[in-house]
């Protein structure tokens, strides 16, 4: 498995708690985009609006791209793909931070953005091959009525900084509490991250990946042709596709 | 009549009014010329002056608070090209900054005696070129207010900048490259200040004081002075080479396609020479003609001796472009072939055009000639072409290059915003503060061109009028 890290690297932190990952079934996504609206309330993303949105400066954490083969009118459209933070294991977004403001988490196998590290020189957005790191560019006022929703378990992000996906860290951390309250392990399916909750064609799936029972594992092995996005660049994703089948 | 046109070439008129170094005047009389040349400012001057101050008052100042009230949103960096002008400014000023040191220090290491009337031009140049490079740099960060934290720096918290990012080489190589070169400048103005602090009354008088350190001029002091500036000359000459290639390493290290191209060190130093060399030929032209007594000190044979090394650096700028051209195209890779259409067919085709003729065709069509060579404003004309040539090759490395990458669902073009007055006032700050040092400071290195004359005879065998050199280190 290329995904897996050397084993003395994960099992010999003390606060290791998984390898946390997500599978996505292109073919079953209807491209409905409910999972970019639950990731904004969720992680109170700010809204660009529509000219900014358009210029390229848009904010979601997630995005579906839809693309089509062919030439207008003869045109065939390909399964939507969502695209999120492929949370990758060697990610190249983390070495060139001058600041460590982006950084690896050993403890839950994802890429770590420290908002109030960050000075903003973007070099993490220019080299994450997925496009999927969103900057502050202004201050982006919110509504009156919207400032009630803002979600108190995530950083409200000041401009000038550097932001993407976290895998919902607030809720793994939560139930990783709760867990270990109990005295238990976290159960699969106990939690899950907001896009993956909110799917109505369950098109997206997470969980942990270093459990061979957890509910992405068996998915992984039945479908047994998942993609990796650009996997040829050695970035190790923890996000795993399935297309036309 | 025939005699002497045949022998015209080699008589002693002709070489005093061709070289500087054997037209020698008396030390008196070049040192007052220097220092008129100093004192004397026409309206014109200060006209261009007040100009400059109110755009750097505007593009720069006013431009640059906005900006960090409101955001880089005011910018046009957006997503996929999270870098800009900024990083364009930025490659460019320190591109520019090269040819200061190369032209003095390696001209100097290699004793090429032309150097010696505009070494202090070029190294003055390389200062006030880091000035700008190091504000376009701090301009593109999101929180400019936390700078700070890009230096090494003890702190309860024990953190530290990440040396794993080619941005905290580039910090500590900028640094470097600004105190060394700082320092080189400083060194060879000493005798200077001194001779100006002995022509001069009043507030200059103690500005020069606290500046010549007291030089007085004794055996031990030159040999001091001598021994730290032959230190310099050859120790700033691997520095310069080590700043523009961890510049590049900041595009060559990284996975973008078009930008992990293993040339990019060479490819850069030379596309600063390119662009630093235009740049000290137009400030010569500049200085030539509207500064007082200048047309002594800067003569043709410069503008040709730079001439020849324009035309050298071109034909290598154009190698190292066609050498990572052909590797990119060679290498294969899907997203690369995209990128290399994009540039020459794409909406910015132009200007990949326009970066080839000016950067290529110009100078070679111009400066294969000696006459034209020799000409000031040709020479000023190819500079400027090249200036804007090179400009336009960081563009496309850094906006254009960055529209197109692995993600086609994110593929955008770059508008710049308030990169352009931002840009305009660094371009305005640095002819500012050229402009107050020429004032200011000897711009001629007075007593190196009196020490070159000093060396350099003309001799007389027969007919034959023969240059001899000696050398006195």
């Amino acid at each position: 498995m290329a995904t897996e890290t050397k084993p003395s690297e994960t099992n010999s932190s003390a606060e290791h708690i998984g390898k946390w990952g997500m599978v996505i079934d292109q073919d079953l996504c209807t491209g409905c985009q409910a999972c970019v609206a639950a990731c904004a309330m969720e992680n109170n993303i700010s809204f660009v609006g529509e000219e900014d949105s358009g210029y390229g400066r848009s904010m979601h954490w997630i995005r579906i791209e839809r693309f089509w083969e062919g030439v207008y009118p003869e045109i065939k459209m390909t399964p939507n793909q969502p695209m999120l933070c492929q949370q990758c294991l060697s990610a190249p977004c983390e070495p060139v931070c001058p600041a460590y403001a982006t950084v690896h988490s050993l403890a839950e196998h994802i890429n770590l953005q420290v908002y109030n590290r960050c000075v903003g020189t973007r070099y993490c957005g220019n080299n994450c091959p997925y496009q999927m790191r969103s900057f502050n560019w202004r201050d982006y006022e919110r509504p009156k009525p919207l400032d009630n929703q803002l979600n108190p378990d995530v950083t409200v992000r000041q401009r000038g900084v550097m932001e993407k996906c976290t895998f919902c860290i607030q809720r793994i951390n939560k139930a990783e509490d709760a867990a270990k309250a109990e005295g238990r392990e976290i159960a699969d399916g106990e939690f899950t991250t907001a896009c993956a909750q909110v799917c109505p064609a369950n098109a997206i799936v997470f969980g942990r990946t270093d459990n061979p029972e957890s509910f992405v594992s068996q998915l992984a092995r039945i479908h047994g042709h998942g993609v990796k996005h650009l996997e040829e660049l050695g970035t190790l994703p923890n996000v795993t596709y399935f297309k036309g089948g | 009549m025939a005699e002497n046109n045949k022998h015209a070439h080699n008589s002693e008129g002709y070489f005093r009014e061709k070289h500087l170094m054997l037209d020698p005047l008396p030390r008196g009389q070049m040192n007052a010329m220097a220092m008129e040349a100093m004192h004397h400012s026409t309206w014109k001057f200060w006209t261009v002056f007040a100009i400059l101050c109110v755009i750097v008052a505007y593009c720069l100042v006013y431009s640059w608070i906005k900006m960090i009230l409101e955001g880089l949103g005011i910018a046009g960096v957006n997503r996929p090209a999270y870098w800009g002008v900024f990083l364009v400014n930025t490659v460019f000023w320190i591109g520019i900054s090269h040819a200061g040191t190369f032209i003095s220090a390696i001209l100097r290491v290699f004793k090429a005696e032309f150097r010696r009337p505009f070494t202090r031009a070029a190294e003055l140049m390389t200062t006030f070129g880091l000035v700008q490079a190091g504000f376009s740099i701090f301009m593109h960060l999101g929180r400019i207010w936390l700078f700070y934290w890009l230096m090494p720096y003890p702190n309860q918290r024990m953190l530290w900048p990440n040396m794993h990012s080619p941005l905290s080489w580039d910090l500590l190589a900028i640094t470097t490259y600004l105190l060394s070169s700082t320092m080189y400048l400083f060194l060879p103005l000493i005798p200077d200040l001194a001779m100006a602090r002995d022509r001069s009354t009043g507030w200059r008088k103690i500005f020069y004081r606290i500046l010549a350190l007291g030089f007085r001029g004794t055996e031990g002091e030159w040999t001091h002075l001598r021994n730290a500036m032959t230190i310099f000359a050859f120790a700033i000459i691997p520095v310069m080479f080590s700043v523009h290639t961890i510049v590049s390493w900041d595009f060559a290290s990284a996975t973008r396609p078009g930008w992990n191209s293993t040339i990019f060190g060479p490819y850069f130093i030379v596309g600063a020479l390119h662009s630093g060399m235009g740049a000290v030929v137009m400030v010569l032209a500049i200085v030539r003609s509207t500064m007082k007594n200048m047309k002594y000190f800067i003569r043709p044979e410069h503008f040709d001796g730079i001439g020849k090394l324009m035309l050298i650096i071109s034909m290598a700028w154009a190698y190292f472009f066609f050498n990572d051209y052909i590797v990119q195209w060679y290498g294969g890779d899907k997203w690369t072939h995209l990128l290399l259409h994009f540039h020459e067919a794409g909406p910015m085709g132009w200007m990949w055009f326009a970066m080839l003729i000016c950067n290529i065709a110009v100078p070679w069509a111009l400066l294969w000639n000696a006459r034209w060579r020799a000409m000031p404003w040709v020479t000023f004309a190819v500079g400027l072409s090249i200036n804007i040539g090179m400009w336009f090759e960081r563009y496309i490395i850094i906006p254009i290059s960055l529209t197109i990458n692995r993600m086609p669902f994110t593929w955008r073009m770059y508008q710049p915003g308030v990169e352009i007055p931002l840009g305009i006032g660094t371009l305005a700050l640095f002819i500012l503060l050229y402009m107050s040092a020429s004032k200011l400071i000897p711009l001629i290195p007075v007593w190196e061109v009196e020490e070159g004359q000093m060396v350099h005879e003309l001799k007389k065998f027969g007919r034959e009028t023969v240059v001899s050199v000696s050398d006195l280190e």
